[in-house]
């Protein structure tokens, strides 16, 4: 088992045909089934045409029609991110993954508000992750997003973060000590996003075959704690927890656009003693993750 | 991106916000000019920087004369105006807002902000204007009122009238305020606005509503079709390596410590430079070369980071990915060899061809430490600057 996506998800690759699209879906296809996973483009004006095997619809909704598929996966450029968001959500998918960093945010705040009236009026839920985020992957059964497939391995450790080379840091150490992972999960690095710290802490909760979870956090926003104040009173498995930017000065946006530290309780100090408070193992140091989780199980 | 408060006020009042009468001078003979011309008897002149704080600082003084007007004009233009935002070495003013006095009867407190919790705009406001809010917030919560907005419906009149009569405006002023809010809300969310703050928001003798000040902040994800805000992006403001960073797609802030460090990604950056805390010393910078670092990316990155005097030594952190460790190794050596670099280098590379990349260093014949994780990394590159 793993969260989210297993060997027989089908997934649409929305952006496709463009540059990020195409080497990322190469990868994708070359990762464990990928081949098998990756069942449909989606790009308007080349509908009817295919690319690395892989037949390109007009829409998401065709695309899902024609091939079952209940996950997309999304590269369009930021002026269009949203509205391929919306797009999928639409065709009633299961989840939908935004790698796509530097969406107005804005936009966001309008295709999020459209999610929820969708759900409250008895529409389907859709999923999101991201945007601005790696994607995730079920080691040795498909990968969808940007990560490097190698450093995997298949196991019982979840990992949840925001970013991407700090995902794989914490999954390059567990699979250097022996360790392999359930589902590796990065949420993205922006305000503006779909699930957050608590949703991937309940999913990996509720999964048999996950064991411990590493979580790391980030300076900005309340997901680190609202997940920490969950974790106390629900999760059953042990948690090591790390937050990046303890040296981060106050309004300055760290890169991610939502690492940005507004008030108190957005400081890695604040979010690391929450958190510890919460019964999490955490750590100021990061080449400890996997060591100490390794102490855990 | 931040803007001055002229510009803030130009918006405002395109978007129906009654601003005082001003105009924004580059010199001391305009700012006379300029008081002569908007007449009465007192005026405000008011330093144009980017930082708040710019009034306990010094840095805005009522005058009542013209006579007054030269005066203090020549004392803030071009002073260094050091306030709890610009650092201790202040920012230098170079340019004036000189606006007409007004007749304040009481001071509010509004803005607009993105709410991540509730993925909602977030209108506050206060009765408590013209001071600190964060001390408001802290003191005194209960007199920071909030609204939350679906940006789909928009402010509505009865959340715009809750906030004005629970901020106390007096019942034939509310529609004025309310038409204030409205004007604020659309503005914010025409111009992509991530902070839209007025403080103090004031209520004149007449029963007239009037923003006395504008701070804004803008979404930079947005500014690509916001040419109107682009236009007033003031270069002298920012920082020139942060600036210099941002051509090269680098994402750099400076910081106060004496440790470079470039790393791929920015979670992994902040970590890398906690680590450095940890180990005891303090980082020089946030640097993300990003996912697609070339040679010249890496090289312009040394460059940027050498230039800060306080550099005693550079750590380089990469966890190759999509981005492999050879490429970044090439890069390494050249940037080292350009700028002939003479303080410590530990380089930590992880991921896709790191054996590659390890040889490449090594054989370099540079005197490049390697470490093989970050704690070790971290250890080496404090050991060697102390």
């Amino acid at each position: 088992m793993s969260i989210l996506i297993n060997k027989d998800t089908k997934i649409i690759t929305q952006g496709i045909t463009g540059k990020t699209g195409q080497f990322h879906t190469e990868k994708c296809q070359e990762y464990a089934n990928g081949k098998n996973c990756f069942v449909a483009g989606v790009n308007p004006k080349k509908a009817g045409e295919s690319i690395f095997g892989i037949p390109i619809f007009g829409s998401v909704k065709e695309a899902a029609a024609e091939t079952g598929a209940t996950v997309s996966v999304i590269y369009v450029p930021p002026p269009g991110a949203a509205a391929a968001i919306w797009e999928a959500v639409e065709a009633d998918l299961d989840l939908v993954v935004c790698i796509t960093e530097g969406i107005p945010v804005r936009d966001m705040l309008m295709v999020r508000n459209k999610m929820l009236r969708k759900e409250a009026a008895g529409g389907k839920k859709t999923l999101l992750l991201g945007p601005n985020c790696p994607g995730l992957i079920t080691p040795d059964e498909v990968k969808i997003g940007i990560m490097p497939g190698h450093i995997h391995r298949k196991g019982r450790i979840g990992v949840v973060s925001r970013s991407g080379t700090l995902t794989y840091e914490a999954v390059g150490q567990l699979t250097e000590i022996g360790l392999g992972q359930s589902s590796a999960v990065g949420t993205g690095g922006d305000p503006i996003n779909g699930l957050k710290h608590i949703d991937i802490m309940r999913l990996f909760n509720d999964d048999p075959d996950t064991d411990a979870v590493i979580m790391i956090g980030e300076i900005g926003g309340p997901d680190e704690a609202d997940a920490a104040v969950w974790c106390k009173a629900n999760m059953k498995k042990p948690i090591v927890g790390f937050i990046a930017g303890v040296t981060a000065p106050a309004g300055k946006r760290m890169g991610h656009a939502g690492a940005l530290i507004s008030g108190g309780a957005d400081t890695a100090d604040a979010k690391l003693a929450i958190m510890e408070e919460c019964g999490f193992k955490v750590t100021r140091d990061p080449s400890e993750m996997g060591k100490l989780i390794k102490a855990m199980i | 991106m931040k803007i001055h408060e002229y510009q803030g006020k130009e918006l405002l009042k395109k978007f129906g916000v009654v601003v005082p009468r001003g105009v924004f001078c580059p010199s001391v003979d305009d700012a006379v000019k300029a008081a002569e011309s908007l007449g009465g008897k007192v005026w405000v002149v008011k330093a144009q920087i980017h930082a708040g704080g710019r009034g306990k600082g010094g840095g805005v003084k009522v005058a009542k004369s013209l006579d007054e007007v030269r005066q203090y004009a020549g004392q803030i233009l071009g002073m260094q105006l050091v306030t709890h935002q610009t650092g201790p070495a202040g920012q230098k003013v170079r340019r004036l807002l000189i606006e007409e006095g007004a007749d304040i009867r009481k001071e509010y407190y509004v803005a607009a902000l993105t709410d991540r919790a509730t993925q909602k705009v977030a209108m506050m406001a206060s009765s408590e204007g013209g001071m600190d809010i964060e001390e408001v917030a802290h003191k005194t919560p209960e007199k920071i009122l909030k609204v939350f907005i679906d940006p789909i419906d928009g402010l509505t009149d009865a959340q715009a009238t809750q906030l004005a009569t629970g901020i106390g405006v007096p019942a034939d002023s509310v529609a004025k305020a309310v038409a204030t809010l409205k004007g604020l809300y659309t503005c914010y969310m025409e111009t992509d606005a991530s902070l839209a703050e007025i403080n103090p928001l004031i209520l004149e003798g007449n029963g007239d509503i009037k923003a006395l000040d504008a701070k804004f902040n803008f979404d930079s994800n947005s500014l690509y079709r916001q040419p109107e805000i682009m236009a007033f992006r003031d270069l002298d403001e920012e920082d020139p390596d942060e600036l210099e960073a941002s051509r090269f797609d680098l994402s750099y802030i400076s910081l106060d410590g004496n440790i470079g460090c470039l790393v791929n990604g920015a979670g992994l950056a902040m970590a890398t430079m906690d680590t450095i805390k940890l180990f005891g010393a303090e980082p020089a910078n946030f640097l993300d070369v990003g996912g697609g670092a070339t040679t010249e990316k890496v090289t312009e990155a040394f460059q940027i980071m050498l230039r800060n005097p306080k550099v005693k030594g550079i750590l380089v952190n990469i966890f190759g990915g999509i981005m492999r460790c050879d490429t970044i190794a090439t890069g390494v050596v050249a940037a080292a060899r350009v700028t002939h670099l003479s303080v410590p280098l530990v380089v930590r590379m992880k991921g896709t061809n790191e054996d590659i990349g390890k040889k490449i260093l090594s054989e370099s014949g540079l005197p490049i430490i390697t470490a093989d994780s970050m704690a070790e990394a971290a250890t080496k590159i404090v050991a060697a600057v102390s």
